[in-house]
Order: structure tokens, then C-alpha cells, then sequence
């Protein structure tokens, strides 16, 4: 009850001093005037049309900034409740900001020469809008460019999962195009940098139901195990010398059907999506375009020299 | 002071004229099986039940809000500029209801994507701008828009629930029907999760709803010709 006399107070000595205002006066005039006149001449159009505008452009304004801090957050807490998933580590009741915080280190990793570059924040680093900024990512020639994606950002954001110093995974963000859009994701390694641990689609507007089964929990528990580069083409690796850190290009990809696990190289083969051709031949591409050169090869032949030399 | 005002309102929504502008638009002019507006989103996110309870929702708020709106200023809208004022009354609520979203509900907001924001362009939204409002009072319009808006809504949970229960054996995520691929019985109908089956659905609900109150049948614009007395006579 005290609030609202005070805040009647306020608004009394609100609306005095709007009484004193010369301005306010000659607008209430103004306003008045305009109110009188016609509905189609011409100036009640033109006031009626800035009045309206300046209303709803402080409307949306007010609620864009208003909202932003949450929006912020929860852009922020959807990244990383994926990370964790693709890492293996959400469950129902997990606190997602301290579980992230503790276990998961992000760091920045020049695609060109395979190192890490600290002289930018991770943290506060965004991949997708670098790749959209032309001082901060490259066009990929045609012929290289198989996951279709055209610009890629010179430094990718990888995120390490830790326990202690030693690293337990690597989750590497991935990109390319399916049928209908391009897809978003994230696939994890074991520490080897060769092992599957699982892949996760974020964003992504395939078929549902085709195309869309990239999300199922079933499709993607088939990748874990899977080896992304064949055995043969390594033999320097893991003598540890970082001149020959090539680890050659990746064999993992989507096959038609299901995979025969007697067969020769059915550790590189994943089950494809049925009847979803196109949407596997997208996954294939991506996968295959980021384990490769141009994308992260050279970080992972350096990671796994740094393995053996340990 | 507050006892007149409460009169008033009371008086207000407890009135004939209230009363049928509500409950109308649910049945009898329903905004999707009669007047055929607003069916672009009806077939965009009815794959799911949470989805489309949302959009209703978001629909329902931004039409009886911006009717209200229009309706409080419709005696001083220049005529020549009446459709952008409508328009931008509308579509700086969208924006709101949007940004709403995205701050509380960031994983619906997802899923609806660009939907929430073709609000702008829903039929229901200027129809009943320019239809109703621009000529009633703010109160009844408000409640106009919050009938047509459940309207649309009534229309939407119908096709979603059987949308998602056949096409994907959930309701609103909670398993209905246990899927052959879980280990169950049911194999899920594709066809359900893709847009063209609301087309199906609205229109088994159109001609059920016109078989049940023939006066919603419009008139025939064209004879079909029998073939007695077409072309076809001749062979």
C-alpha cells in the first residue's frame, strides 16, 4: 500500500514538472490538433505514421535489450549441454555450466598448421559467425570443398575434455551439407585421435524420419569404436617425429546397408541412414572433408606425435 | 472506484456480443476450416504437440493484442496508410512474442524457427485487424482475437495429436505407442511427420465438420458436367 502512494507521489511531481515543460505544452498542442483534423490529410497521415513508429520501434527495442542477457544464456547453456552429450557426460540431472566448467577446456586450433593459437580468447571465439567474417576465414577451391560449405574460419574451436592434465577426448566441431541443409555437429575422439566416441547433429533440417534419423540415439551409438583413418597409412606417427605427422587421408565413411563386422575395414564403415542416400553421402563428405587435410588432419597427426613422445 | 470498473469489465465479457465472438470462431466460423486462412503454418508445425501448443499460443496472444491495439486508435488510422499501420502494429508484437521465446522456451523457439516470425503474414492476424477491429471497441475486439485465436488453436491440437501419435507414437514426448524399432508393434507412418499430411488431416476435419453443418458448404461456382452430356456423348 506504501509503495503505491509513494510511487503516486513520484508520478504527481512527474506529471508537475511535465505541467512546467514549455515543450511538453506545445506538443500536448500540437497533439491535440493534429487529433482534430481529418483522417486523410495529409499531415495527420505523416504524424500518425511517426507517432506509430516511434511506439513500436521502442516496444521491440525495449524488449530486444531487455531479453538479451537471457537469450545470451541460453544460446550459451544448448552449445554446451551438446558438448557434453557428445562427450558423454550429460545426464538427467547434470549441472550443465559446472560440469563444463570443470571437465571441459576450449581451445583454438589453427587449421593451417595444426597448432594451437592462444592470442585469441576461446572462450568468448564463435566458429560459425568467424566463418561468415571474411578477415577471419578462407574460401575453400571447388575441388577440395566436398562438404559443400564454401568458407571455413582459420581457427576452429576444438574443446578438450580433461581429467586432471591428461586429456580424455577431443571434440571437433564439423559442418557440411546433407540434402536440404547444412548440418552442425560435433564428433568426438579418444585421446589417440583415431577412435570414435560418438557424433552429434545440433542443427540440422533433414527429412524427418529420413534424412532427420542423424539425431537417433541408436543410428549415432553405431560410430562409437569406429577408427576414422586406416592403420597402414601411419607407420611414422607414432615414432614421433613431427616433420612425418601424416596421418594420411580418412577412410570412415557411411556405407549402404549395414556393416558386416567380419569384413576387412569394417572398423572404417558406419551403417547409413536408410532411405536417406543423400543425407549419408553428406555425412560421409563432412566427415570426410574435416579428418582430412583442410581440415583437421594436421592437428590430430601432431596430437598423436605428441602421444607417442610422452 | 475499482468496484465500477470491475462492473464494467464484468459487464463487458459476460454480454451477448462477447460471448458470440468467442465461441463462434471455434465451430461455426472457425478461422482455418471456414475462412481457410493461416493454413502455411498449421502444416509447418503441427509435427509435434509442444510445438504447436506454442504456436497457439504465440498466435492467440499476438492476435487479440494487436486487434486491441488497432482497435484503440481505428478513429484516427488514415485510410490511405491503414494496411502499414496494421501491419506494424503486428509485426512489433511478433517481434516481442519472438524474443519472448527465444529468452524462456530457447528449445521450442528452435523448433518453430522462422514460423513464429511468419506470424506477421498470418491471414487469421490481418483478417481480423481489417475485418473486425478497425470497426469495434478495444475490449471486444481483444476477445475477437482471443476467440479466433482458439480457433486456430482447436484446429492445430486435432492435427498435431494425430500427427505425432501415428507419425512418431508420442504425445507431447511421452510414448504412446511402443515403436517396432524400440522392440514394440507399432511402425511409425512417415508420412505424418511431413507437412503434406496436415493437408490430409484439415481437410478430413473440413469435410466431416461440412457433412455435420451443411450450411458451411459454399456454393459451387461450376457445374461438373455429366458425360451424358459432355464430350464424352460422342464416342
Amino acid at each position: 500500500m506504501l509503495n503505491i502512494i509513494k510511487k503516486n507521489e513520484q508520478y504527481v511531481k512527474f506529471c508537475a514538472a511535465l505541467d512546467k515543460c514549455e515543450h511538453y505544452q506545445k506538443f500536448l498542442v500540437y497533439k491535440n490538433k493534429v487529433l482534430a483534423l481529418g483522417n486523410d490529410s495529409l499531415e495527420k497521415t505523416i504524424a500518425i505514421a511517426v507517432a506509430l513508429c516511434l511506439v513500436c520501434a521502442v516496444l521491440v527495442s525495449f524488449g530486444a535489450v531487455a531479453l538479451k542477457p537471457l537469450q545470451a544464456y541460453n544460446k550459451n547453456l544448448d552449445m554446451k549441454k551438446n558438448i557434453l552429450e557428445v562427450a558423454g557426460l550429460m545426464k538427467e540431472d547434470t549441472d550443465i555450466d559446472a560440469a563444463f566448467g570443470e571437465q571441459i577446456e576450449a581451445k583454438l586450433v589453427n587449421l593451417e598448421t595444426g597448432e594451437y593459437d592462444d592470442s585469441v580468447n576461446a572462450d568468448a571465439y564463435d566458429q560459425r559467425k568467424a566463418t561468415k567474417d571474411p578477415t577471419q576465414s578462407v574460401a575453400i577451391p571447388k575441388d577440395k570443398d566436398i562438404a559443400h560449405i564454401r568458407h571455413k574460419a582459420k581457427l576452429a574451436k576444438v574443446f578438450l575434455v580433461k581429467d586432471g592434465d591428461k586429456i580424455k577426448s577431443i571434440i571437433l566441431p564439423i559442418s557440411g551439407y546433407g540434402l536440404w541443409s547444412t548440418l552442425y555437429g560435433f564428433l568426438s575422439l579418444d585421446a589417440d585421435g583415431q577412435t570414435v566416441q560418438s557424433i552429434n547433429f545440433y542443427d540440422q533440417a533433414e527429412t524427418p524420419g529420413l534424412g532427420g534419423e542423424v539425431v537417433n540415439p541408436k543410428w549415432r551409438a553405431l560410430w562409437k569404436g569406429k577408427k576414422v583413418y586406416a592403420e597402414t597409412d601411419q607407420p611414422a606417427l607414432d615414432k614421433g617425429s613431427i616433420e612425418e605427422a601424416d596421418i594420411g587421408e580418412p577412410a570412415l565413411a557411411l556405407i549402404k546397408g549395414s556393416v558386416d563386422t567380419g569384413k576387412m575395414g569394417a572398423q572404417h564403415q558406419v551403417d547409413g541412414l536408410a532411405g536417406a542416400t543423400l543425407t549419408s553421402n553428406g555425412v560421409t563428405n563432412l566427415v570426410r572433408y574435416w579428418m582430412g587435410k583442410e581440415g583437421f588432419a594436421r592437428y590430430l597427426g601432431k596430437v598423436r606425435v605428441k602421444r607417442a613422445n610422452s | 472506484m475499482s468496484a465500477v470498473v470491475g462492473d464494467e469489465l464484468k459487464n463487458a465479457i459476460l454480454n451477448e456480443e462477447t460471448k458470440k465472438v468467442v465461441v463462434e470462431p471455434l465451430v461455426n466460423n472457425n478461422p482455418i476450416t471456414l475462412q481457410v486462412l493461416g493454413i502455411c503454418s498449421a502444416l509447418a508445425v503441427t509435427s509435434q504437440m509442444s510445438t504447436s501448443l506454442i504456436m497457439a499460443l504465440a498466435l492467440t496472444l499476438v492476435t487479440a493484442f494487436s486487434s486491441a491495439a488497432i482497435s484503440a486508435i481505428r478513429k484516427h488510422i488514415p485510410g490511405s496508410i491503414r494496411i502499414i499501420v496494421q501491419m506494424t502494429i503486428i509485426a512489433s508484437l511478433v517481434i516481442v512474442v519472438d524474443q519472448i521465446l527465444k529468452a524462456v522456451a530457447y528449445d521450442v523457439s528452435k523448433q518453430l524457427s522462422v514460423f513464429v516470425g511468419l506470424i506477421i503474414t498470418n491471414c487469421i492476424v490481418m483478417g481480423r485487424a481489417e475485418g473486425y477491429a478497425m470497426q469495434n471497441p478495444p475490449l471486444e475486439s481483444f476477445m475477437d482475437g482471443i476467440g479466433n485465436g482458439a480457433g486456430y488453436s482447436l484446429i492445430l491440437v486435432i492435427v498435431a495429436f494425430f500427427r505425432e501419435t501415428l507419425g512418431s507414437g508420442k504425445l507431447l514426448g511421452y510414448e504412446v505407442f511402443k515403436l517396432t524399432k524400440d522392440g514394440g508393434w507399432y511402425d511409425p507412418n512417415g508420412l505424418m511427420l511431413l507437412p503434406p499430411s496436415a493437408f490430409f488431416i484439415i481437410g478430413l476435419i473440413i469435410w466431416s465438420l461440412r457433412q455435420w453443418k451443411p450450411e458451411q458448404r459454399e456454393a459451387v461456382d461450376f457445374k461438373i458436367m455429366s458425360i451424358a452430356h459432355g464430350e464424352g456423348a460422342q464416342h
